[in-house]
């Protein structure tokens, strides 16, 4: 193999592709937020007494985990303005795809850390006088973040590379201006391996945070 | 005569159609110490947790001071009961349970402050100073930063009856409190709970311990087949008693008795 790397090109692409990195982010941590927010009440929904909260919780979460967020991402853009009559940018449609699909995974995160929290703490803190509201937030799910804090940083982790998909949105994130340059300047190996290098770069701490934690946790068990 | 402290009417519970308790009517007054015995499975739990509202009575009455608690709903003697009264109800009734219930993720401090800073709503410093004199009572003065983890299970219980007591409470629940303990750690929680019978506090204890209730109980209560079998001092209960079904269970105890 003679190919001569040309590590001037990557310099000067460099600008244009953290560019990229810094949109990725913007995709990135909102999602996060929103999701887990989101997850939260869906999982509280999802485990109420009520079938009316039960049954359409449910449904929206299994909707989500088992249909190609591909195809979530794309349908948000070019099906959704349909049905509510607004088109969307290409970025809120991603962002608003991947949120919905990190909530729909956090639901179900949350909802096995709330069940994984034995009966005797809620019983414990209702026998002081605490109401339900204040158990869930100062007693279960101080709990649930720490012995799911693994599960939450593998679903940060995956929504960080789910990101890239919205490059087929025209997105302007990282992996869209990879592409975008390797098929400028005809150099798909020097462009296409520094995205790669840089994603993972954001992601390596995160699983090596995941792994520690899960390490850990696992020792105090 | 006083209104008694706390007071039970036509108290029934069922699980599904399951009829555990059938109808009880009781009374506890200011000062009285109770203790209920009974067989695996009687119901002496599902009664005392009706007594906080750990469970719902299916129908029949508690009141505390003469006020009943909760609103008739439906035509069978069930009753509605809002949240914010029953929290009401459990800052006046305290309960210890066998499993201790202590929050992991706290320090015993923590746990102690814990109902003092939401329930209450008190400063940290003062709830802190209540949770140290109570800590101090149970004689867990030097384990404040501990975690209930790194605790045996005679400190774990320990720690739980001084978060109890913080609350301070007019009527305080132990269901079985140290069944749950290796034999070594029971004594010093019974110490504890003796300790909280000589301040003269209301109290109602499910037990095992016969040895103990005996001591410590104003009046036992034999619980079998949803009802009140016998009650009376601990003498008469628990050293004539009157009913045949009482003997005969007593009469498993004492064979172990050496
Ligand atoms: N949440 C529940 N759902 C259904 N049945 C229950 C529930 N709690 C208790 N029971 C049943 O009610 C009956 C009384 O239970 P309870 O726990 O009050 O007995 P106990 O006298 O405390 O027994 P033990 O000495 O074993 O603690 C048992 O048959 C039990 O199986
Ligand atoms: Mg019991």
């Amino acid at each position: 193999m003679n190919y001569q790397f040309d590590f001037g090109l990557i310099l000067q692409s460099l600008p244009v592709l953290l560019r990229g990195l810094l949109v990725t982010i913007e995709l990135w941590i909102p999602s996060i937020l929103i999701g887990l927010t989101a997850g939260f009440f869906l999982s509280l929904a999802r485990t109420s007494k009520s079938i009316a909260l039960r049954a359409p919780s449910l449904f929206y979460i299994e909707l989500f985990r088992d249909t190609p967020v591909l195809i979530q991402l794309i349908w948000f853009f070019y099906a959704f303005p349909i049905i509510i009559g607004v088109q969307l940018s290409p970025f809120t449609a991603a962002l608003l795809g991947l949120a919905l699909n990190t909530s729909a995974y956090s639901a179900e995160i949350f909802r096995g850390g709330i069940q994984s929290i034995a009966l005797g703490q809620w019983e414990g803190a209702r026998a002081l006088g605490m109401r339900n509201s204040q158990i869930l937030r100062r007693i279960i799910l101080p709990q649930v973040f720490k012995r799911m804090l693994p599960a939450f940083t593998n679903r940060a982790i995956e929504v960080a590379k789910m990101s890239s998909l919205a490059s087929v949105l025209s997105v302007h994130e990282l992996m869209y201006q990879g592409r975008l340059l390797s098929s400028t300047y005809y150099r798909p190996l020097e462009i296409l391996t520094t995205v790669a290098v840089i994603y993972f770069i954001l992601i390596y701490p995160g699983t090596w945070l995941s792994a520690r934690l899960e390490k850990r946790l696992a020792a105090k068990a | 005569m006083n209104e008694p402290i706390l007071r039970v009417t036509e108290l029934n519970k069922k699980f599904g159609e399951h009829h555990v308790l059938k109808g009880i009517d009781f009374s506890v007054e200011q000062g009285e110490r109770v203790a209920i015995i009974g067989g695996s499975g009687s119901g002496k739990s599902t009664f005392l947790r009706c007594l906080n509202f750990m469970e719902m009575p299916s129908s029949g009455t508690v009141s505390l001071d003469g006020k009943e608690i909760g609103k008739p709903a439906g035509k069978n003697g069930e009753r509605r009961y809002p949240e914010s009264e029953l929290c009401l109800v459990r800052e006046r009734v305290g309960m210890v349970f066998q499993q201790f219930n202590l929050f992991p993720h706290m320090t015993v401090l923590e746990n102690a402050m814990e109902g003092l800073l939401t329930v209450k709503g008190m400063k940290k410093e003062a709830a802190r100073d209540l949770a140290v004199k109570e800590l101090d009572k149970v004689g867990l003065a030097d384990k404040h930063d501990a975690y209930p983890g790194r605790l045996s299970g005679g400190q774990q219980q320990r720690v739980a009856i001084a978060r109890s007591l913080a609350m301070e409470p007019e009527i305080l629940l132990f269901d079985e409190p140290t069944s749950s303990l290796d034999p070594e750690l029971v004594g010093e929680v019974l110490v504890v709970i003796r300790k909280l019978a000589e301040e003269g506090r209301t109290m109602l204890l499910v037990t095992h311990e016969l040895g103990f209730a005996y001591h410590f109980a104003t009046k036992v209560i034999f619980l079998a087949d949803g009802v009140f079998h016998e009650v009376g001092t601990p003498a008469e209960v628990l050293k004539n008693p009157k009913q045949e079904r009482t003997r005969a269970f007593l009469n498993r105890f004492t064979e172990f008795a050496f």
